[in-house]
Order: structure tokens, then C-alpha cells, then sequence
């Protein structure tokens, strides 16, 4: 009846796991109190969670992306507090089995449920404003990929609860993520998460390519279109042509584990080769769906700040192409030692270092942004800095794993998890931590703390270089990855610096949670009723803050590259406004939030092997599919009255605001 | 403020400097014992200072431009609409353009001077030690001497050593990080990679891929001894009272056991590694038993026609998945992840 589940199945002896359980359990239960209390369940369910509104689907991605993090950092500290610890003949405070899934944990949940989520939020909150569209091209796919992403996340908390993780490390090598070496559940979640959020993520990736091909504004062409626009195309047509792979692959292996069959397995003809290959070649083209949009946030955020245009902005459209086909010939880089001949191992190292050309390039370009600009050192510029500086030497650290030779001596060891942790927070976490300060605005209509902003910043840059510059060094001695405790007692003050910067790094995260609650409590004082609180340079600026849910109320016109700030610069009196006209909008749906339901509930399912269960979500997912086909309600006209009144109503506030700007100038003068 | 900040970042970069140095003093892959640990670490910082060309003056340029074009400083220089110069485009295409290209000449070189299939020049005759990983510990295994240990190895210094490396279970890493390269161990195929020692001593070794819940004990010492203190040290193998007979010993070995201690074995059966090597060349119908069927051992079979493609394979410097069965459905996709060497 229940598979492979039982009342066994919960880690009721493990006290560390259920301190967690109780700990969510409370917060969830005061959540669940809170909103019954203030009767907020119609207003999340009808304007939030069956919204097919893109800022609103973005705001939720950064909500998860948040909690998520949480989660990922507390592995982050459990970790490096162990590793702290466990020196010489001490064991530690965790056993391997529990070691093991938490390193697991921590790869998948900050890839997969926070780095991903963030820049797919990202791009929802911006990519149609900066185009000029209404919404995006599929608003219910988007919608229905969001929560396939939510369920994905839910499941993998799920086992934190009921069952296990994976104890494989985050891309599940193979053999050791047969049945044969993990006959517990732990893989099973690994796959079922991973395959649902790949579908959403899919879907993302045709969503925004069709959206920002077919949809932008009168006269924005491609190399008019801003350059986090450009990232984020190359991004998603990173993720359509690999996120298929990954769910090919992983397929693959769950045909492995369900049904006996032997792609990757020891014996009968299987090769695990075939396997790593197959994941780094997803696995690859991942990190630069990561990272272009963040490198579109700092051309953004240090042309905007410098007040000065994008330097060398088709260098830096053409870099980002090149770099995103470079990205697929690349991956073999990820297992130098399996021991390929010389000439395979000396091409693809000399690819890979081909990509730090236009990387360099990029970098160059922003420097020289600054150079004859007039920088306003805000937190963004900060990140930007912090940027420049930490990925450059990442980049430089990448750029000597990529050299075989060298790599033979540095692959798995230590060096390895300093080198993607330099290029990922110093990369993507920077950048997006710099593009949330940047479209907070935009998407509520207030500006967050500078301070505490700048504080969280500075935790951050220097937590991380107390974090992992020790884990460069102890990899000179020849500490490796995933180890869950180490003989040589030389290696601990080194462990014990790093977990000072996991410290440092959790102040960080502590400051941006104070800057949330800061920013949300002084709303008032920082609201922003201009709509272009930065002086901005590209459309999303031009719309009022938040956007209204049909973003222009008059489609803009582009002539220019910066064209919100050319037409600032001409100040051209917009004589003669267009009449208002009806707009074209998409309906919220139930459908998204009810087939990702289902989704989860297969998930579950499989990984308990209760069939009928699956089944019973294979149906549902399959009717509320055709009843979402089937229903041809699924869009409306705002009347142009209404756009006329909402646009009325801002223009009223904004015009009270001056005024009482005003009148506090005056009352500060006398 | 501003001028604090500048101060904690040069502090970091100090500190990052630092790091380096201590780094210096007494570590394996920067105080090397072998010829090929000596020739990485070369390449390594030489690959480090290359990049220092452009990553200095980045770290510099970036801390200038941030401070000297700051909103406030009204002296510097401010044109808003300044976003392209061709004598620039080509200096920041050109530089990295040249250091890539450098880099890759020496990647070029490298990858097949350091090739970790590749034997070592030497006067010494070579010998060959088997290493096969199994959870969570190292078996080695001596063919001509006819002995084998358990997470211990010893070879004399200076003597070129063969390690061909596999696996009785999971994917695991072969590495003493004194000596230089690390190489993957997987089952059911025949890997190498070529070490030397300079200098006696004793140094650690340990799989560097993770392989499951006793992975951080999956440790091994390998001792660099004289070359009568090698003969020594296979004496007291060989005074060993257990003997490693495939495939019932071999099986109790391979059971799943946790920082095992360091065991010798006497003596072992005839190719025992080829026999864990064909252990996991099953597969249906083409399991067809018989000897004359296996390719077996690189050295003595090149008679039979399978053994030949192994044979180039090894040579050749493949990982071959070493299909003992003769089909040949099987053996056009030898798994070889070689393409075109």
C-alpha cells in the first residue's frame, strides 16, 4: 500500500534532524497562523500563487531562492564546522552517512534551488520591462515552471523529513548512484527533484528565448537590446540546449534504478563514463546559464551608477556569445584524470582557457565603464567592485585547473571547491545580490537600505576570502573534496579559518535580512515614486515603480541603445500623449499551481515506489492539463479608462510626493 | 569610509599573499618527491605567473578607476557618451589573446609531456604495481613478485613504477600527491599512470574521488625505500600467513569495511588483477566462459586477437574498458574515452 515507506522511514533517532524538523515545523506553523489570522489566503492564492504576472512569478522565485539559501547555508556551516573539528583520530560531530547528505544537499539546493531561481527571478522581473513587453510569451508556462520549481524544492525538504538524501555528491556520479551502492531513497529524490524543476527550468528557457525573439518594442532590434536582456537570451539558449541532456541522462539512471538496466552500472556492458560525460555536458553549459545574467547585471548596474554608456557594448554582445558556444565544448574539462589521451585532454584544456579570452574582454569593458565616468559608490557598485576583483581570480584559478597537466595534481582536491566557490559567490551571488539591490525598486516600489546593503556586502567579501583562501592552501597539502575527516592535524587551522569566514559569511546573510526588515519598516521614507530612482538607463525605468501589472500603459518606441536615457538627455516634452488604448491581457490561472501539485505528488510516489499513488498524479496532472487546454477564458481587455485611471492615480501620487518633498526643503530651510 | 574600504581590500590581497607563502613551506604538490610533482609544481606556478600579467593590473586598475572616477571627486575627467576606442578594444582583445596562446602552447606540451599513460625515461627498468580500489580500501597488487598488500605500497626510489589502476566497485582516484598525477580508478578498466620517487620517505596517498561512507579513510601510505629495503620489505610481505586467492579471498577483501589497517598477502592467485579486471565484463548471452575467450594480461597474450586491441590500447595510452567477452558488438564501443590520440 505505501511502497517502501513506513514510520521508519522518519530520522526520529537522529537529534540534529529533528531540532531542523521542529525548527521548520514552528515557522511553518506560525506562517500558517499568521496568514489564517490576517485572512490572506484568497488575496496569495488569487494575486500571488495563481498569478501569471512575470514580476510577481519573479518576486516569488527571489521569496524560495531565499529560504532556500537559508537551507543551503546551514549545510554550508554544519560542514565547515565538522571539518572544523574532525582532525586526527576526532570524529566530529556527524557520521559519515549524515556528512555525506549534507554535502549532497548543500550542491544541489545552492545550484539547483537558489543560484538557478534567482537568475530565472531575475530575468522574469526584468527581461520583459527592458524590452518593452507586456508579459512574456507563454504567461501560463511561466506560471506552470515556477511551481514545478516550488514542488521540486518542497520535495527535496520533504526528505529531509521522511527518508534520506542522496549520498553522492551533487551530480549523483554513477556507479555509486546505482541501486547497487544507494539502495536507499536518497537518489530517488535527487532524480524526481531534478526532473521536475528541469521541466520547469525547460520550459523557462523556450518561455524567455520566444519572448525576447518575438516580442520586443517598436524599434528595438537585437543590438539595440540592453545587455542584461542579451545575457539572459544566451543564457536561455544555454538552457534549451542543455537542460535536455540533463534530462535525458538522468533518465538514463532512473531506468537503472527502477528497472534493472545497465547504462551506467559496473557490470553487463554499463559505463559510467558515458554518465560523467554526459552530466558535465549539461553540468557546463549550467554554470554560464549562471553566470551571463549575472555579467548582464554589472554592465546594468556600473554603466547606470558611472552615469556613462556601456563601454564597448557589441564586444561585449559578441563576448557573450562567444562564450556561450564555447560553453558546450568544454565539459571533459570536469575529469581530466578519467585518462583520456594526451591530445583530448590538451584540446578541451585549451577551450576552456580560450573562454577566459572573452571573459577578459568583458572585464576590460567594465573598467573602463568606470574610466571617465562618474561612479556613485553605491551597494550594487560595491558588488561590482567586490566582482571584478574575486572573479578575476577565479577565473585565474580556472584558467590553471583547465591546464591537464596541472590538473592531474588539483583535480578533486580542495583547489576545485575554492576555485567554483571564488567563481559562484563571487560571480553569481555578488551579481545577483547587486541586481536585487538594483530592481528592488522596480518591483515594490521602494529602495532598500544602503547601509545595511553595504554591510552585507562587506561581510560577504571578506567571509569569503577568510572562507576559501585556506581551502587553496590546505589543497597544496593535498586535502580533498567530501571528506569527512582528515588524519593530519596540520590541516586544522586552516579548517578553522574557513569556518571563521563561513561565520563571516552567515553576518552577511544576517545583514540582508535586517536590510529586508530596514527597508520594509522605513517604506515610507524610501519609496520611490519616480520610477527611476537610479537616473536608469534602459526601458524598465520608465514605467513607474512597482510597474503596473501591464507594465506600459503606451508601448515604448526605442531609437537608441540607452534609450530611456537619450530621451532624458533630449528632455523632450512628450507633447500630444497618445489616447489610451485597451490592453491585452492574459488571465490568472489555477492551472499551474494544480499540475505541479500532481507533479509532486508523482514525485513522492515514485520515490516510495507507491504506484498507485503515481498514478492517481499522473491523472491528475493529466485532466487538469486538458482542462487547462480545453478552456478558452484565458485572457481579457483592461479597458482604456481603467489604464487611464490607474495611470492617473500615480501620476497623483507622485505629484503629492514632490509636494511634500518640497515642503519638508522648506521646513529644513527655516 | 571609502578610504577604510580601499585599506581592507588591500588587506585581503596581502593576506591572499600570505597564504601562498606558508603554502610554500611544507606542502606536498609545492615540495614535490618525484620527477613528475617536480615538473606539475613548474608548471603551475609558471601557468600562476603568467596569468599575474593581466590579473594584477586588473585588480589595480579596478581599485583606480573605482576611486579616482568617484562621483565626488570633481577633478577627474567625466564624458558620458565616451563608450568605444579602437586603440583600447585592441589592447584588451590582444593581451589576453597572447597569454591564451601561450598557455595553450604549454598546455599542448604538457598534456602529452606529463601524460599519465606515458612511461618515464629512466636507466632503472621499470616495475609495475597494480592498485585496485574497494570500499574503502587500496589493494596492491605486486605480479612479479607474486605478492600483494592492503593500504600500504612500497617500491624502491628512483625506479620508474606502472600503476595500473582499477576498481572492484565504485569509481575511486588513485593519488599520492607527492608524486605527482592523479589517475581515476573504475571497474572493469585497465588505467595507468606512470610515477617516480627522488627521495626515500614516507608519503600519504588516498583516492581523491568520493566513493561512499568510508571514503575520508580510504588512505594508503606509500614508502619510497631503498632498493634492499624494498627486497626487505617483500620478505616480510612474504612472511605473511594470508594469501589473496580469487575469487574467495579476494571477496572477503572486497567486503565494504571502514579504515582498514594494513594488511600483506603471501601470496596471490595467477592474474588476479586481469581476473577483478574480467570480474565485471559480464553480459548476458555474451558471458561465454573460457579462458582462451579473456584477453587477460597485457603482457603475455598478444598471441590472440583480442589481446592485440588491448595491447595497443594500453600503449597507446587508453583508458579501455577491456571487454573480455569476444563480441563485437560489445567491442566497437570499447568505451575508450580516447578520440583522437
Amino acid at each position: 500500500m505505501f511502497g517502501k515507506l513506513s514510520l521508519e522511514s522518519i530520522p526520529y533517532h537522529e537529534p540534529i534532524i529533528m531540532v531542523v524538523v521542529a525548527f521548520m515545523a514552528i515557522a511553518g506553523i506560525a506562517l500558517f497562523g499568521l496568514i489564517t489570522y490576517y485572512r490572506k489566503w484568497g488575496w496569495l492564492w488569487n494575486e500571488w500563487f495563481t498569478s501569471v504576472d512575470h514580476k510577481k512569478l519573479g518576486i516569488m522565485y527571489f521569496i524560495v531562492a531565499l529560504v532556500m539559501l537559508l537551507r543551503g547555508f546551514s549545510d554550508a556551516i554544519m560542514m565547515r564546522t565538522q571539518l572544523a573539528m574532525a582532525a586526527g583520530d576526532a570524529a566530529g560531530y556527524l557520521p559519515p552517512e549524515h556528512y555525506d547528505q549534507i554535502f549532497t544537499a548543500h550542491g544541489v539546493i545552492m545550484i539547483f534551488f537558489v543560484a538557478m531561481p534567482m537568475v530565472i527571478g531575475l530575468m522574469n522581473l526584468v527581461v520583459p520591462l527592458q524590452i518593452g513587453a507586456r508579459d512574456v510569451a507563454y504567461p501560463f508556462l511561466n506560471n506552470l515552471s515556477f511551481w514545478l520549481f516550488a514542488v521540486a524544492a518542497i520535495l527535496v525538504n520533504i526528505s529531509l523529513v521522511v527518508g534520506e538524501f542522496a549520498k553522492t555528491g551533487w551530480l549523483a556520479y554513477a556507479p555509486l548512484s546505482g541501486i547497487e551502492f544507494s539502495p536507499g531513497v536518497g537518489v530517488d529524490y535527487w532524480i524526481w527533484a531534478l526532473q521536475i524543476s528541469g521541466i520547469g527550468t525547460t520550459l523557462t528557457g523556450i518561455n524567455f528565448f520566444v519572448t525576447i525573439i518575438k516580442m520586443r518594442t517598436k524599434g528595438m532590434t537585437m543590438f539595440r537590446m540592453p545587455i542584461f536582456t542579451w545575457t539572459s537570451l544566451c543564457a536561455n539558449v544555454l538552457i534549451i540546449a542543455s537542460f535536455p541532456i540533463l534530462t535525458a541522462t538522468v533518465a538514463l539512471l532512473t531506468l537503472d534504478r527502477y528497472f534493472g538496466m545497465h547504462f551506467f552500472t559496473n557490470d553487463f556492458g554499463g559505463n559510467m563514463m558515458m554518465y560523467v560525460n554526459l552530466i558535465w555536458a549539461w553540468g557546463h553549459p549550467e554554470v554560464y546559464i549562471l553566470i551571463l545574467p549575472a555579467f548582464g547585471v554589472f554592465s546594468e548596474v556600473i554603466s547606470t551608477f558611472a552615469r556613462k554608456r556601456l563601454f564597448g557594448y557589441a564586444t561585449m554582445v559578441w563576448a557573450t556569445i562567444a562564450i556561450t558556444l564555447l560553453s558546450f565544448v568544454v565539459w571533459l574539462h570536469h575529469f581530466f584524470t578519467m585518462g583520456a589521451g594526451a591530445n583530448v585532454n590538451a584540446f578541451f584544456g585549451i577551450m576552456t582557457m580560450i573562454i577566459a579570452i572573452p571573459t577578459g574582454v568583458k572585464v576590460f569593458n567594465w573598467l573602463f565603464t568606470m574610466f571617465r565616468g562618474s561612479l556613485e559608490l553605491t551597494s550594487p557598485v560595491l558588488w561590482t567592485l567586490g566582482f571584478i576583483i574575486t572573479f578575476t581570480l577565479g577565473g585565474m584559478t580556472g584558467v590553471m585547473l583547465a591546464v591537464p597537466a596541472a590538473n592531474f595534481v588539483l583535480h578533486n582536491s580542495l583547489f576545485v571547491i575554492a576555485h567554483f566557490h571564488n567563481v559562484i559567490i563571487g560571480g553569481v551571488v555578488f551579481g545577483m545580490m547587486a541586481g536585487l539591490t538594483f530592481w528592488f525598486p522596480k518591483a515594490f516600489g521602494f529602495t532598500l537600505s544602503e547601509k545595511w546593503g553595504k554591510r552585507s556586502f562587506w561581510c560577504w567579501f571578506i567571509g569569503f576570502y577568510v572562507a576559501f583562501m585556506p581551502l587553496y592552501v590546505l589543497s597544496f597539502f593535498g586535502a580533498v573534496r567530501r571528506m569527512q575527516s582528515y588524519a593530519n592535524p596540520e590541516w586544522q587551522p586552516w579548517m578553522i579559518l574557513a569556518w571563521v569566514g563561513a561565520v563571516i559569511i552567515m553576518l552577511g546573510i544576517a545583514c540582508t535580512i535586517i536590510q529586508f526588515w530596514v527597508s520594509i519598516r522605513d517604506r515610507k521614507q524610501n519609496v520611490d515614486v519616480t520610477g527611476d530612482p537610479w537616473d536608469g538607463r534602459t526601458l524598465e525605468w520608465s514605467t513607474s515603480s512597482p510597474a503596473p501589472f501591464y507594465n506600459f500603459a503606451r508601448l515604448p518606441e526605442v531609437g537608441d541603445i540607452d534609450s530611456f536615457w537619450s530621451q532624458k538627455q533630449r528632455s523632450e516634452e512628450q507633447l500630444e500623449e497618445a489616447p489610451y488604448t485597451d490592453i491585452h491581457m492574459p488571465r490568472n490561472t489555477v492551472a499551474g499551481p494544480v499540475i505541479s501539485f500532481f507533479a509532486l505528488v508523482i514525485g513522492f510516489a515514485l520515490v516510495w515506489h507507491i504506484w498507485w499513488l503515481a498514478g492517481v498524479g499522473a491523472v491528475g496532472v493529466f485532466v487538469s492539463f486538458m482542462a487547462r487546454v480545453f478552456n478558452d477564458d484565458i485572457d481579457y481587455y483592461v479597458p482604456a479608462a481603467e489604464v487611464e485611471r490607474i495611470e492617473r492615480e500615480h501620476q497623483l501620487k507622485r505629484e503629492q510626493q514632490l509636494e511634500r518633498e518640497q515642503q519638508l526643503g522648506v521646513e529644513a530651510q527655516a | 569610509m571609502q578610504r577604510r574600504s580601499l585599506w581592507r581590500r588591500r588587506g585581503t590581497l596581502v593576506l591572499l599573499a600570505l597564504c601562498l607563502f606558508l603554502a610554500g613551506c611544507s606542502s606536498a604538490l609545492l615540495d614535490p618527491k618525484g620527477q613528475v610533482g617536480a615538473e606539475q609544481r613548474t608548471l603551475i606556478l609558471t601557468a600562476f605567473g603568467l596569468m599575474l600579467i593581466v590579473v594584477i593590473p586588473v585588480i589595480a586598475m579596478t581599485l583606480l578607476f573605482g576611486w579616482r572616477y568617484r562621483r565626488s571627486n570633481s577633478v577627474a575627467k567625466y564624458l558620458p557618451d565616451w563608450a568605444h576606442s579602437n586603440v583600447i578594444e585592441a589592447v584588451v582583445w590582444i593581451v589576453p589573446c597572447a597569454i591564451i596562446a601561450v598557455l595553450a602552447l604549454l598546455t599542448w606540451k604538457t598534456s602529452h609531456s606529463l601524460d599519465p599513460h606515458k612511461p618515464l625515461e629512466s636507466d632503472v627498468a621499470p616495475i609495475e604495481i597494480q592498485a585496485v580500489a574497494l570500499d574503502w580500501k587500496w589493494l596492491f597488487i605486486y605480479p612479479e613478485q607474486g605478492i600483494a598488500s592492503v593500504n600500504e605500497v612500497a617500491f624502491p626510489v628512483d625506479t620508474p613504477v606502472r600503476f595500473r589502476v582499477s576498481s572492484g566497485s565504485v569509481m575511486n582516484a588513485f593519488f599520492i600527491p607527492h608524486l605527482g598525477s592523479q589517475i581515476y580508478a573504475m571497474a572493469g578498466m585497465d588505467n595507468d599512470v606512470h610515477l617516480i620517487a627522488d627521495e626515500t620517505g614516507s608519503y600519504p596517498g588516498r583516492s581523491t574521488n568520493y566513493s561512499g561512507a568510508g571514503f575520508s579513510g580510504m588512505t594508503f601510505e606509500a614508502k619510497v625505500t631503498t632498493p634492499a629495503d624494498f627486497d626487505a620489505w617483500v620478505e616480510t610481505v612474504r612472511d605473511a600467513s594470508q594469501t589473496l586467492t580469487y575469487p574467495e579471498a579476494y571477496e572477503a577483501l572486497a567486503e565494504p569495511s571502514e579504515s582498514n589497517p594494513v594488511e600483506y598477502f603471501s601470496a596471490i592467485s595467477p592474474s588476479l588483477y586481469e581476473s577483478i579486471l574480467k570480474s565485471f565484463h559480464t553480459g548476458g548471452d555474451h558471458q561465454m566462459g573460457g579462458d582462451h575467450q579473456v584477453s587477460g594480461d597485457h603482457a603475455d597474450s598478444q598471441d590472440s586477437e583480442s589481446a592485440h586491441t588491448t595491447d595497443h590500447a594500453a600503449k597507446s595510452g587508453h583508458v579501455t574498458n577491456n571487454h573480455a567477452s569476444q563480441d563485437h558488438a560489445m567491442r566497437s564501443h570499447s568505451s575508450s574515452v580516447e578520440a583522437g590520440g
